[in-house]
């Protein structure tokens, strides 16, 4: 068995990799915690100052920025769309996987079709119009329900729960008597809880990011939290230090995501990528 | 039953997957604007915007961002999954950290980096200095704007993609290289004459992934202007997605800006299609 040890050079390349990685991090930090001046000092300031507190402080009371309003908008959001998309995936991946109906292959291949089709920049005309015509823009309603559509979820979640739920263990529950929802509930979901949690740490992180669509369909008087720091940065672009302290509170939420499900996300990527 | 268990997924997929495409095509084909009044034009915006030099700069602002930031991102990510694989401490905190990037959200990532980047006080223009380089102002000048937003989008994504490359790399038989060492070839040469060709389907897979992402850039452009979708006082680095939305939500074209969506989605199957093809011939002997 060969074993592939570390040159110097890579173990130099991977320091180099992660001090690159982790740099722009540590930068937020030093200007979220300095004054306006010192993020335009030069030559720069290296280290944190002392101003972390009253710089968050100042975002997150700013009259004009809703930043509160924004990171709680953010929260419920990114829940309900997370929550929504792995019921609607897990159901639909139990069918593919493990029930027979006709025309099954042909959706299945159309699920993966939509994948392929950047849907959020090519429709967002119409489903502006959409938004306008129902009167749900600056609402919450209007952010969320495009998202419930989900093409990676369902193809995932098929994945998994072939792999996962083997179909005798589905005939022996219907032997039983149980009715499909509670062979659903019982045998399927228990069994791909690990498929469950990669795409509910994507979803999450991928509807907390997300930037154009709230841009269209929100104003700053009902933010998500994106849409608030774009909000301070086009109005207040010199306010370093505040603006700064808003992004740092603004990536709290997927700091925490990483720190208690680091190693998922790692498993889940390289997973994923192996099977599609 | 099963239908109805998969129902949920196909109503979502007919309102916000199927009518959004359906109307923006059919919107493409009218002069639509914000008054709702509605003319049939025919092919006329599409004619229009192959006339529109604003429409050519954003696109060639974007294939060329696409290409500064994709060309490096893959060698970079191939070395750094290469690096990844071997045995070593660590491996996890390692593999962890050069996601870090990726539990960020684009619009920090891009307000940092936009103050890395400032001409009089940037980081990046005092650290050049050291080298005797004069301060650039990497937002007035079009090739060094695309450097800078190109530097955002690798910074994000060149651990990502090194992990799904990892993962690629993990599948590779191990017998493959042990003949190899027999035969005498080179870790370097194994690399390339095993390696490669064998992560030929991760890398379909990345560089499409990676074809939609860079083609459809938005926010990183947008904040690097204040979150202004002209893209620098020249358009210097507008993209086509930016373009598509000044043109609905700030000139209210609808039409126009249908049409330029739907020329950003041609754009993009030309782009998967030659990156498709250019993968298949990498290390192509089979």
């Amino acid at each position: 068995m060969t074993v592939w040890k570390p040159t110097v050079l890579t173990r130099v390349m991977l320091g180099l990799a992660i001090f690159l990685s982790a740099f722009p991090l540590y930068w937020m930090l030093v200007i979220a915690s300095r004054t306006n001046a010192d993020a335009v000092a030069s030559p720069p300031k290296f280290l944190p100052g002392g101003n972390l507190g009253d710089n968050i402080v100042r975002v997150l009371t700013h009259p004009e920025a809703q930043f509160l309003l924004g990171l709680t908008n953010s929260f419920i959001v990114a829940s309900v769309v997370t929550v929504s998309v792995i019921l609607i995936s897990t159901l639909a991946g139990f069918a593919f996987a493990n029930l027979n109906f006709k025309g099954r292959n042909a959706l299945l291949l159309l699920v993966l079709l939509t994948m392929a089709v950047p849907l959020q920049q090519m429709g967002v005309v119409p489903l502006y119009r959409l938004m306008v015509s129902l009167e749900w823009t600056n609402t919450l309603k209007a952010v969320i329900l495009p998202y419930l559509l989900n093409g990676f979820g369902v193809f995932l979640m098929t994945q998994y729960t072939r792999q996962s739920v083997p179909m005798e263990l589905v005939e022996a529950a219907r032997v039983d008597g149980a009715a499909t929802l509670r062979i659903w509930w019982n045998v399927v979901l228990p069994a791909v809880r690990p498929g469950m949690a990669v795409l509910g740490i994507n979803t999450f992180m991928l509807m907390w990011n997300d930037y154009m669509w709230p841009l269209i369909v929100l104003n700053q008087e009902n933010p998500t939290v994106q849409i608030a720091i774009n909000g301070l940065n086009a109005r207040f672009s010199t306010e370093y230090s505040l603006i700064f302290a808003g992004t740092a509170l603004s990536i709290i939420p997927l700091v925490l995501v990483f720190v208690l499900f680091g190693r998922q996300i790692v498993g889940g990527l390289m997973e994923g990528a192996v099977k599609a | 039953m099963p239908y109805a268990l998969v129902s949920p997924y196909f109503i979502l997929f007919a309102a916000f997957g199927l009518f959004p495409l359906a109307f923006t095509l059919y919107y493409s084909f009218y002069d639509y604007d914000l008054t709702g009044t509605t003319e049939w034009t025919g092919l006329g915006n599409y004619v229009a915007l192959l006339g529109d030099d604003d429409f050519w700069r954003a696109t060639i602002n974007t294939v060329a961002m696409f290409l500064i930031a994709t060309v490096p991102q893959m060698l970079l990510a191939l070395f750094l999954a290469n690096a990844l694989n071997k045995h070593m401490k660590f491996r996890l905190p390692i593999r962890m950290s050069v996601l870090l990037p990726l539990v960020t959200s684009v619009v920090a990532v891009a307000v940092v980096f936009t103050q890395l980047f400032a001409r009089d006080w940037g980081l990046v223009n005092y650290i050049l200095g050291w080298f005797g380089i004069d301060h650039t102002n990497w937002r007035a000048e079009r090739v060094p704007s695309w450097i800078a937003i190109a530097t955002m989008v690798d910074w994000r994504w060149t651990g990502y993609n090194a992990i799904i490359f990892l993962a690629g790399m993990q599948t590779i038989p191990k017998d493959l290289y042990e003949a190899a060492s027999i035969d005498g070839a080179s870790r370097r040469r194994q690399f390339w004459q095993i390696t490669l060709p064998m992560l030929r389907p991760t890398m379909i897979f990345v560089v499409l992934n990676s074809t939609i992402g860079g083609l459809t850039l938005f926010s990183e452009p947008m904040t690097f202007y204040n979150g202004n979708p002209d893209g620098g006082s020249q358009g210097q680095f507008q993209t086509v997605a930016m373009f598509v939305y000044k043109e609905a939500f700030r000139e209210f074209d609808y039409g126009y800006a249908s049409a330029a969506a739907w020329l950003l989605f041609l754009l993009i199957l030309v782009g998967a299609a030659i990156n498709f093809l250019f993968v298949r011939r990498i290390g192509g002997t089979r």
